[in-house]
This record gives C-alpha cells, sequence and structure tokens, in this order.
C-alpha cells in the first residue's frame, strides 16, 4: 500500500509536484480492522485528524466536503459514544446521516444481516458504519455491500477506530509511540479493543503488555508479540501508558472470575497501583467504565486520565477516517 | 449379465494384490480377479492406461439430510454425488428430521436409497431416543431394519452411564457405537479451533481438549465393555494418542478422519467464510500434521468425508450463526489421491484400505474386497486426471465447499455398483466404456 | 525548465507588491493575510514583514488549508484523497481587510473555495487577492488585485513555483506536461 505523490487534478495547482499536496489515501474499499492497514496508512489517518481537530475548534464547525454522500450509522449493539461520535464527524463534513438502532428496526422480525444489508444497499448509501456482535459481520457486510464499509466494533474482533484515537491522544501527550511501555488491562479475552490496539502499537513499535486474569487470556498470545501476564502490577510497572478495558458482569456466569468484588482487588487499578507506573503516565480507557471494578473512581476521574480527551479525539478520526475512504478506489484492487 | 474388465492395475489391499489384472463380473456379482482370464461371453471392457479398479469406495459417514431437510439434500441427490464421488456406498447418519431411531425411518431412507438406484446406502441407527441423550433407541430393532451402527452424530452421547450402555447393548447385536466425541460444557458455544487464528479474529474457541476428554472416555469404556467403538471425525493429535494407547491394550477402537482435516488448518480462517465452520472444527498445524502420520503409520483406520450439506441461505450469515458442516462426496478422492498419494505420503493400495476395505470391515457389509461371490462394486479411478473444483457443477443439492476453484490431481473415471455403471466421468474421453448398454 | 523567476527577481516583486499593498490601503491596521497552502503562506509571511516594515503596523497571517472544500474532490473515481493539512487562523478575520494569498492563479478554483472557507471563519471587511503568478485560463469569475507577474502559457505547460521555506530555493519555472 503506497502513498501516492502528485496526482494532478486540472483546477487545482498548488497539486502538482514537490512538497506540495501529495494525495495519500488508504488504498481500500473499506476500513474493517486494523490488521488491513500499513504505517503509513495509520500515520496518515494520525496526521488528517490534526486538520480536522481544528475544525471542532471553529465557530462553523462544518467544511463541505461530504456535502450530498449519504452515509448509514447502522447499530446492532447499543452505544452512545461511538455512535454519537460518528454521527458528529459526519454531520461536521455536511453528509447526510442516518442512523439506526437494530432493535427497533426489522431485525427484531427475523430479518438476516445480508437481508438488512441488501435492502440498505438498495438505496445507494455512499457509506455505511456498523457495530454488530458477530466476528467478521463487517467482512460479510462488505461482500455484499458496493458502499463502503466502516467496522465501529465487530463482536470481539476489532475496533479499529478506538484504536486510532487511543493513538492519537497517546501521541497528543507522548509525542511518540515507538518504544513506550503500554499496559492493557482488563478482560483480554473478549475485547476487540485490546486486538485493534495490540495490532496498531505494535505496528508502530510500541512494547505491548497485556494483563489479565489467566482465565481471560486470550489462547496464543504468545504469537502476538507482546509480554502477557496475569499480574496487573508487573505490566503497570515503569508504564508510559495504562489502558484499562471493561469488564462485563455477565462474564461471571462463565466461570471467569469469582466476583467483581475479587476482580477489584486482583485486578482493579487503584491510586496505589498507578504509582507504579512513570510518572508522567497517562490512563486511558474506551468507556464506559465500571466504577470500581476495572477502576477506581479516583483514577478515572485524577489528574493521569485522559478519559475524555479520548472522546473529544474520536471525532476528529472518525472525521479523518470517512474523508480518507470516502476518496475513490482503485479499480486493481 | 457378464463382463470381463481387462488389463486394468487392481489394487485391491485385501487381497494384497497390486498388479495388472482382469476382473471377471457375473450378474452383480464378483467371479474372480485373475491374469489373462477367459471372456467367456462376457462384454469385455480394455481398462485404458492409467486408470485403477479398486473395490467400491465407502463414506461411512455422511449426512443425506431425508427425511426433513430436503432442501439441503436428498437421498437421490446425495447418493447421486457419492456415485460421482467413486463411492459405491455410503453409511448416512441419523440426524434427520426425524431422527433414525425407529425401524419406520430405517426402512423409509432405504426405500428412498432403492429408488435413487445409485449409491448404496447403509442406515446409521440413532443410539438414544430422538438423540436426546437420555434413553436407548430400540437398538435391536434398528439392527433388524437394517441398521449397520448406531450414532448420535450431531451430539456426543454425554452421560458416561449412558455410553457404556450402549456400548453393552448394541455390542451384542455386533453393532459399533459410532461417537462423536465432544465434551458438552468445553466445547460451550465455540465456533472455530480455540487457539491463535480464532483468538485474532475474535471467534469463540472450542479446544482441542474437549475431543481429547470424550476419545479417552470412550476409549476406556469400550475397554471395559469389551465392545467396539468407532471415534468420527476424529481431528486433535491427543485423540489419536489415546486411540493408538487403547488399541495397544487391546481395547476395539477404530477412527476416521476427513479430508479436510487432512488438507486444511485453522489458518483458512481468515476471512470469515463459512464454508471453514465445521465440527470438530479445522485444526492447528500440528493437529493436521498428527493426522497425516496416523494415515500413513495406520493408527487411523479411515477416511469418511463428514458430508454435510447445507443451503445457501444458512451459510450466507455472520460466521458466529452459520451451521456447522461441509459438502465432501464430490472432493474425498481428488484431496486425497492429491494430497496424499501423490505427494508420496501413503501408496495406493493404503488409500484403498482407508476407504473401502476398513469401512468396509468396521461397518461389518459385504465389500472393501473384490472376493468372489462378493457384489460387484469398483470404482475406476483416475489417478492422473487433473482437475479444478467447480461447486457448480456438484451432484450435491449443496454448494457448502471450501475447495472451489482448488486444482486437484486425481480423480473418478466410473463408479459401478451391482455390475452397473452409477457414474461415468464425462471429463474422461476413455471413460465412456465403462456406461455402455448392459 | 526555462526559468521565469530567480530569487533577485522574486525578492524585487514582493517588495514592490507590498509597497502597492501598503499605498492602497486606508487603515493598515484592519489588514490581515491569510496565505492559501502550501506555498501562498510563506509568500504571505514575506509580504507580512515587509509591510509591517514599511507601515509600522505589526500585520497578522494565517494559514488556510482548502482541500476540504476543493470542489472536485469525490468526483474521481480512481485515486486516493488529497492530503490535508491544518488551518489556523489564531485571530478573528471579523471586519479585517484580508488579503488571500497564493502562488499561482490558474482556474481560480482553489481561489473559489478559499472564499467558501474565510467564510465560515467570520465575516471580513473586505478580501483581495495576491498571487505571486498569474497564468492566465480562468474558468470562474476570479482576478486578482496584486500581481506579482504576469505570464501568459499553454495548457500543455505546468508553472512550478519554488520557494526556499518549502523548497529549499526561490525560483519560478515553466515546464511542459508529459502527454500521458
Amino acid at each position: 500500500m503506497k502513498v501516492d505523490t502528485a496526482v494532478h487534478r486540472p483546477g487545482h495547482e498548488g497539486d502538482r509536484g514537490g512538497a506540495g499536496h501529495p494525495a495519500a489515501g488508504l488504498h481500500h474499499k473499506d476500513l474493517l480492522g486494523i490488521a488491513d492497514l500499513t504505517v503509513e496508512e495509520i500515520l496518515l489517518v494520525l496526521e488528517t485528524a490534526d486538520a480536522m481537530k481544528e475544525i471542532g475548534a471553529r465557530p462553523i464547525k462544518k467544511v463541505p466536503t461530504l456535502r450530498g454522500k449519504t452515509i448509514v450509522n447502522l447499530f446492532f449493539e447499543p452505544s452512545t459514544r461511538t455512535r454519537t461520535s460518528f454521527e458528529i464527524a459526519e454531520k461536521r463534513l455536511s453528509a447526510d446521516t442516518l442512523s439506526i438502532a437494530a432493535s427497533t428496526s426489522s431485525v427484531t422480525k427475523g430479518e438476516t444481516l445480508v437481508d438488512t444489508a441488501l435492502n440498505l444497499e438498495a438505496m445507494a448509501p455512499d457509506m455505511i458504519v456498523m457495530r454488530h456482535t458477530a466476528s467478521g459481520a463487517c467482512h460479510l457486510l462488505s461482500r455484499i455491500c458496493r458502499a463502503r464499509i466502516i467496522n465501529a466494533g465487530d463482536g470481539m474482533h476489532e475496533h479499529p477506530t478506538q484504536a486510532l484515537l487511543d493513538a492519537y491522544t497517546i501521541r497528543e501527550h507522548k509525542r511518540r509511540i515507538a518504544g513506550l511501555k503500554v499496559a492493557i488491562v482488563g478482560d483480554l479475552l473478549h475485547s476487540r479493543v485490546l486486538r485493534s490496539n495490540l495490532l496498531l502499537l505494535k505496528k508502530l513499535g510500541a512494547e505491548v503488555w497485556i494483563a489479565g486474569p489467566a482465565t481471560l487470556m486470550p489462547p496464543g498470545a504468545e504469537r502476538f508479540g507482546v509480554r502477557a501476564t496475569c499480574s496487573i502490577d508487573e505490566a503497570i510497572e515503569g508504564a508510559d501508558v495504562v489502558m484499562m478495558l471493561r469488564i462485563q458482569q455477565e462474564r461471571m456466569h462463565g466461570h471467569f472470575f469469582p466476583s467483581l468484588r475479587e476482580y477489584f482487588t486482583v485486578f482493579g487499578l487503584t491510586v496505589d497501583r498507578v504509582r507504579r507506573a512513570k510518572p508522567d503516565v497517562i490512563i486511558m480507557h474506551p468507556g464506559p467504565m465500571n466504577r470500581g471494578v476495572e477502576i477506581a473512581s479516583e483514577v478515572a476521574d485524577g489528574p493521569y486520565s485522559v478519559i475524555l480527551e479520548q472522546v473529544a479525539n474520536g471525532v476528529a478520526i472518525r472525521m479523518a477516517v470517512l474523508y480518507l475512504l470516502a476518496g475513490g478506489v482503485e479499480e486493481s484492487s | 449379465m457378464r463382463i470381463l474388465l481387462k488389463g486394468g492395475r487392481v489394487v485391491d489391499p485385501g487381497q494384497s494384490l497390486d498388479a495388472a489384472a482382469d476382473v471377471l463380473i457375473d450378474g452383480g456379482a464378483i467371479v474372480r480377479v485373475g491374469r489373462d482370464l477367459a471372456p467367456d461371453g462376457a462384454r469385455v471392457i480394455e481398462v485404458p492406461a492409467g486408470l485403477v479398479v479398486c473395490p467400491g469406495l465407502i463414506d461411512m459417514h455422511v449426512h443425506l439430510r431425508e427425511p426433513g431437510q430436503e432442501h439441503k439434500e436428498t437421498i437421490a441427490t446425495g447418493t447421486a454425488a457419492a456415485a460421482a464421488g467413486g463411492f459405491t456406498a455410503v453409511a448416512c447418519m441419523p440426524n434427520t428430521s426425524p431422527i433414525n431411531d425407529n425401524a419406520g425411518v430405517t426402512r423409509f431412507i432405504l426405500q428412498r436409497a432403492a429408488e435413487a438406484g445409485l449409491a448404496r446406502v447403509y442406515p446409521i441407527g440413532a443410539v438414544s431416543r430422538g438423540s436426546a441423550g437420555d434413553q436407548l433407541a430400540d437398538i435391536g430393532e434398528l439392527k433388524s431394519a437394517g441398521c449397520v451402527a448406531i450414532s448420535d452424530d450431531g451430539k456426543p452421547v454425554a452421560s458416561a452411564l449412558l455410553m457404556r450402555r450402549a456400548l453393552e447393548y448394541a455390542g451384542m447385536f455386533g453393532l459399533p457405537v459410532i461417537d462423536h466425541c465432544e465434551e458438552p460444557t468445553l466445547k460451550g458455544d465455540g465456533v472455530a479451533h480455540e487457539g491463535f487464528h480464532a483468538s485474532s479474529l475474535g471467534l469463540r474457541g472450542i479446544p482441542g481438549a474437549a475431543e481429547e476428554i470424550m476419545v479417552e472416555r470412550d476409549v476406556t469404556l469400550a475397554g471395559v465393555t469389551g465392545a467396539a467403538v468407532h471415534i468420527a471425525h476424529m481431528s486433535v493429535r491427543g485423540s489419536l494418542r489415546a486411540v493408538r494407547a487403547g488399541r495397544d491394550r487391546g481395547v476395539r477402537v477404530t477412527c476416521e478422519v476427513t479430508p479436510h482435516h487432512f488438507a486444511l488448518t485453522d489458518e483458512a480462517l481468515a476471512g470469515y467464510d463459512t464454508n471453514v465452520k465445521m465440527n470438530p472444527p479445522l485444526r492447528e498445524a500440528a493437529d493436521r500434521e498428527a493426522m497425516i502420520q496416523g494415515l500413513v503409520d495406520g493408527s487411523i483406520d479411515a477416511i469418511a468425508t463428514d458430508h454435510a450439506p447445507h443451503h445457501y441461505d444458512e451459510k450466507r450469515v455472520e460466521f458466529d450463526l452459520a451451521p456447522f458442516g461441509i459438502v465432501g462426496l464430490e472432493t474425498a478422492v481428488p484431496l486425497a489421491l492429491d494430497r496424499l498419494v501423490h505427494a508420496g505420503l501413503i501408496p495406493l493400495a493404503r488409500l484403498v484400505e482407508l476407504m473401502s476395505l476398513n469401512p468396509a470391515r468396521i461397518l461389518g457389509v459385504t465389500g472393501g474386497t473384490l472376493a468372489p461371490g462378493a457384489p460387484a462394486d469398483l470404482t475406476i479411478l483416475a489417478p492422473d486426471h487433473h482437475t479444478v473444483v467447480d461447486p457448480a457443477r456438484f451432484k450435491t443439492k449443496s454448494r457448502n465447499t471450501p475447495f472451489g476453484g482448488w486444482k486437484l490431481r486425481g480423480g473418478v473415471a466410473a463408479t459401478i455398483v451391482g455390475g452397473r455403471a452409477v457414474y461415468v466421468n464425462d471429463e474422461i474421453a476413455e471413460a465412456s466404456r465403462f456406461g455402455a448398454a448392459h | 525548465m526555462p526559468i521565469v523567476m530567480d530569487e533577485d527577481r522574486i525578492a524585487r516583486t514582493l517588495t514592490r507588491i507590498a509597497h502597492e499593498i501598503v499605498e492602497r490601503t486606508r487603515g493598515v491596521e484592519e489588514l490581515a493575510f491569510v496565505g492559501i497552502r502550501t506555498r501562498g503562506v510563506p509568500i504571505a509571511r514575506r509580504l507580512a514583514a515587509k509591510v509591517t516594515e514599511i507601515s509600522g503596523h505589526p500585520v497578522p497571517v494565517g494559514a488556510l488549508d482548502i482541500t476540504l472544500y476543493r470542489d472536485d474532490l469525490m468526483r474521481y473515481p480512481v485515486g486516493p484523497q488529497p492530503l490535508v493539512r491544518s488551518t489556523e487562523i489564531s485571530f478573528s478575520i471579523d471586519d479585517k481587510k484580508i488579503l488571500l494569498v497564493d502562488d499561482v492563479l490558474y482556474t481560480g478554483r482553489t481561489i473559489r473555495a478559499a472564499l467558501d472557507a474565510l467564510i465560515d471563519f467570520g465575516r471580513p471587511q473586505s478580501i483581495q487577492l495576491v498571487v505571486l503568478v498569474d497564468r492566465g485560463h480562468r474558468e470562474l469569475p476570479i482576478k486578482a488585485d496584486y500581481v506579482g507577474k504576469n505570464l501568459p502559457t499553454s495548457r500543455q505547460q505546468s508553472v512550478q513555483v519554488r520557494l526556499t521555506e518549502t523548497d529549499g530555493s526561490d525560483e519560478v519555472t515553466i515546464e511542459d506536461i508529459e502527454r500521458s
């Protein structure tokens, strides 16, 4: 996936040659996961997000770029944060947006994902942003729809825009990602945020540690190229970044751990535990948080927490992704 | 009607034969196999050079879906697929709708098979009523009606007590119990092999241990009861270890492996193609290598396809929701010839053992060898015929295969049941002579 | 690659434009430069410095990226998006006399996009256009108020502006476009 230089567009002289405006893109029809992105493409998204962030600081928070484009947000899982973030991003780019929460649509009447997609496709949306409970659901949609598919979280597989905004947030504070010690702690097994972040951080050269109960350790973890441990203390020791993942209450029924109380004692991020990290550590969480389960309130609201910044950056990142994906796709792919 | 198949390479490990020979057939039965047999009024068919004559192949694990799921397959289309795949007989699993747990369903299946008049069908009856795992089915009745084994395939016999009783009881009738080995709580809601690939793709895992534990259990129970147990679609190296250990101490255990388990690994999961979803799932490389080793060294007894047709709509869903299973009748022989024989791993004689002789012995049915008096069931193999797997041309009703587009060396020229050609491969010019008028 | 303007010529041209601006503007304290990325920005900065020097009034400079306002973004079925850079206008443009600065004026579409962008930032008193080179072939009713050099060209040619801040040296050249 190379970054093209100097594509000639008649009428815009500034694009031609030298250090002007090299045309660059995500050479994909869809954004299904970090797994498909090269380092150059990741950096391009982050760089583009810088420009997009500035738009949010203007009095008129709008640019005409995606005017006339129709974007459907198809959410099969409830989500306030991610869906709103995408909606705002889409509106700032002047796109026409439409959000479908699956529980209110024909899915409850038993319509399959494929049929839902084909019906949508018939109305010719330009992009579909989908969150679904099944891993690989976006891959299925991508095979069926001409629209560009953006994965807003598929089952336990990936949540690429989350990892991108996390990387953006880290870079804002640390200037770089290579060489940082990043600890990701929590329900690793079921987390799509883990998988996307792990892939992205490794690609950008971070030293990644993952920590969680042995029962929630993903099989084959040793092949992910990370340090895996069941000790949160070991993972947090000297960390530059600590990322906490949420624990779902339902996991208690699968015998993954005995109780939330015990989980907090063994794996919760307390103020004491934070002291083991570097003095300028940043604490992250994709949300929504379970206060007192994976993270103590004092830490979530404390001086090291960048959790709310993550949310703010989400809009800029998603604007960047929408913009970059909206360009043409080369026929050769 | 007398037929003389003249001058072909006859591979019949049951008679320790792998040489040029003639096969004399009369009235649908083998008269004898020998050199330079006199035609004596028989219609002479010269076996073309390069083709191989062997005892009819038997697939001891298929799902014919009729009664009840005819949208996926019928006995007519399934036996046509079997014949096209080179199989003169198949043993069909009882997880139809209704379950084959009584003589009525068994007789229905046999009748449909007779109407189709293609491959022979040997029904496998259920272990428990409705395959619910609660009470034994009327096994004696099933045997009388024509069942050759019992199984609750699709599910394991979860209760150790029930499995023990089934072994003891079925043992009285000389019926092997075929178990789909899987510990249900470990399998849970898994959809793919628990390992690095499923982990990366966010798919819930089915640990190899789930199979291994049940195999160990079944081997122990077979030892305790002295009865015969057959491990269906074995896929994990730990299972093979348990089978070998059991055999070493005299337990009557046999086992089968599917072609997809020696041809693919869980790496194939990338992309979430539901045609790669089956149970037991595609395993990791070390398991596949162990299965191949078992095929080579004799510790695995049979290759069986676990042919499991599913309608296109049913598979065109999210990976989690798709039903388990792929079709296999029409790809088994090319895969076996290409990946095992031509790869230099096993000789052709061993292939015939795995796909004809041993299945016949395990199920206690005629065939497996071209003995005088046996039904004239033969498969004419074309080991050097290059084929490209084209699901659109399958005779099976369903298209759920991961092998579409595979270029394989090896195929079937003709399939003969009871002296009559039930399939002739129109891609092979010389094969047409096998199909001429009787 | 004929050189149309060398370093010396560029410097004198900018000086001349700066003087013209000061001469023609009543109320230099209301002036503000906005350079269009990429090369309009260093030109704007140089002009601002000179105007400040001549008039004694500090004149603010902003940088405007017009990529997101282009009229040709989604029209191409093939090809990736142009790179977006950030816009930095740290002052209010309300009631200011904006001098929009670009290196080359050609079809006028870039300027059209820049006007759309500026309007989103506020309501200036006026907007005037400064360009280093005007090469003709306008496709929209756009004209420059201050021109460094008028350069008649054909459509088969391209004008390349190089500046020390972006390219290491100052020169303006004309090249023939390769026919594809």
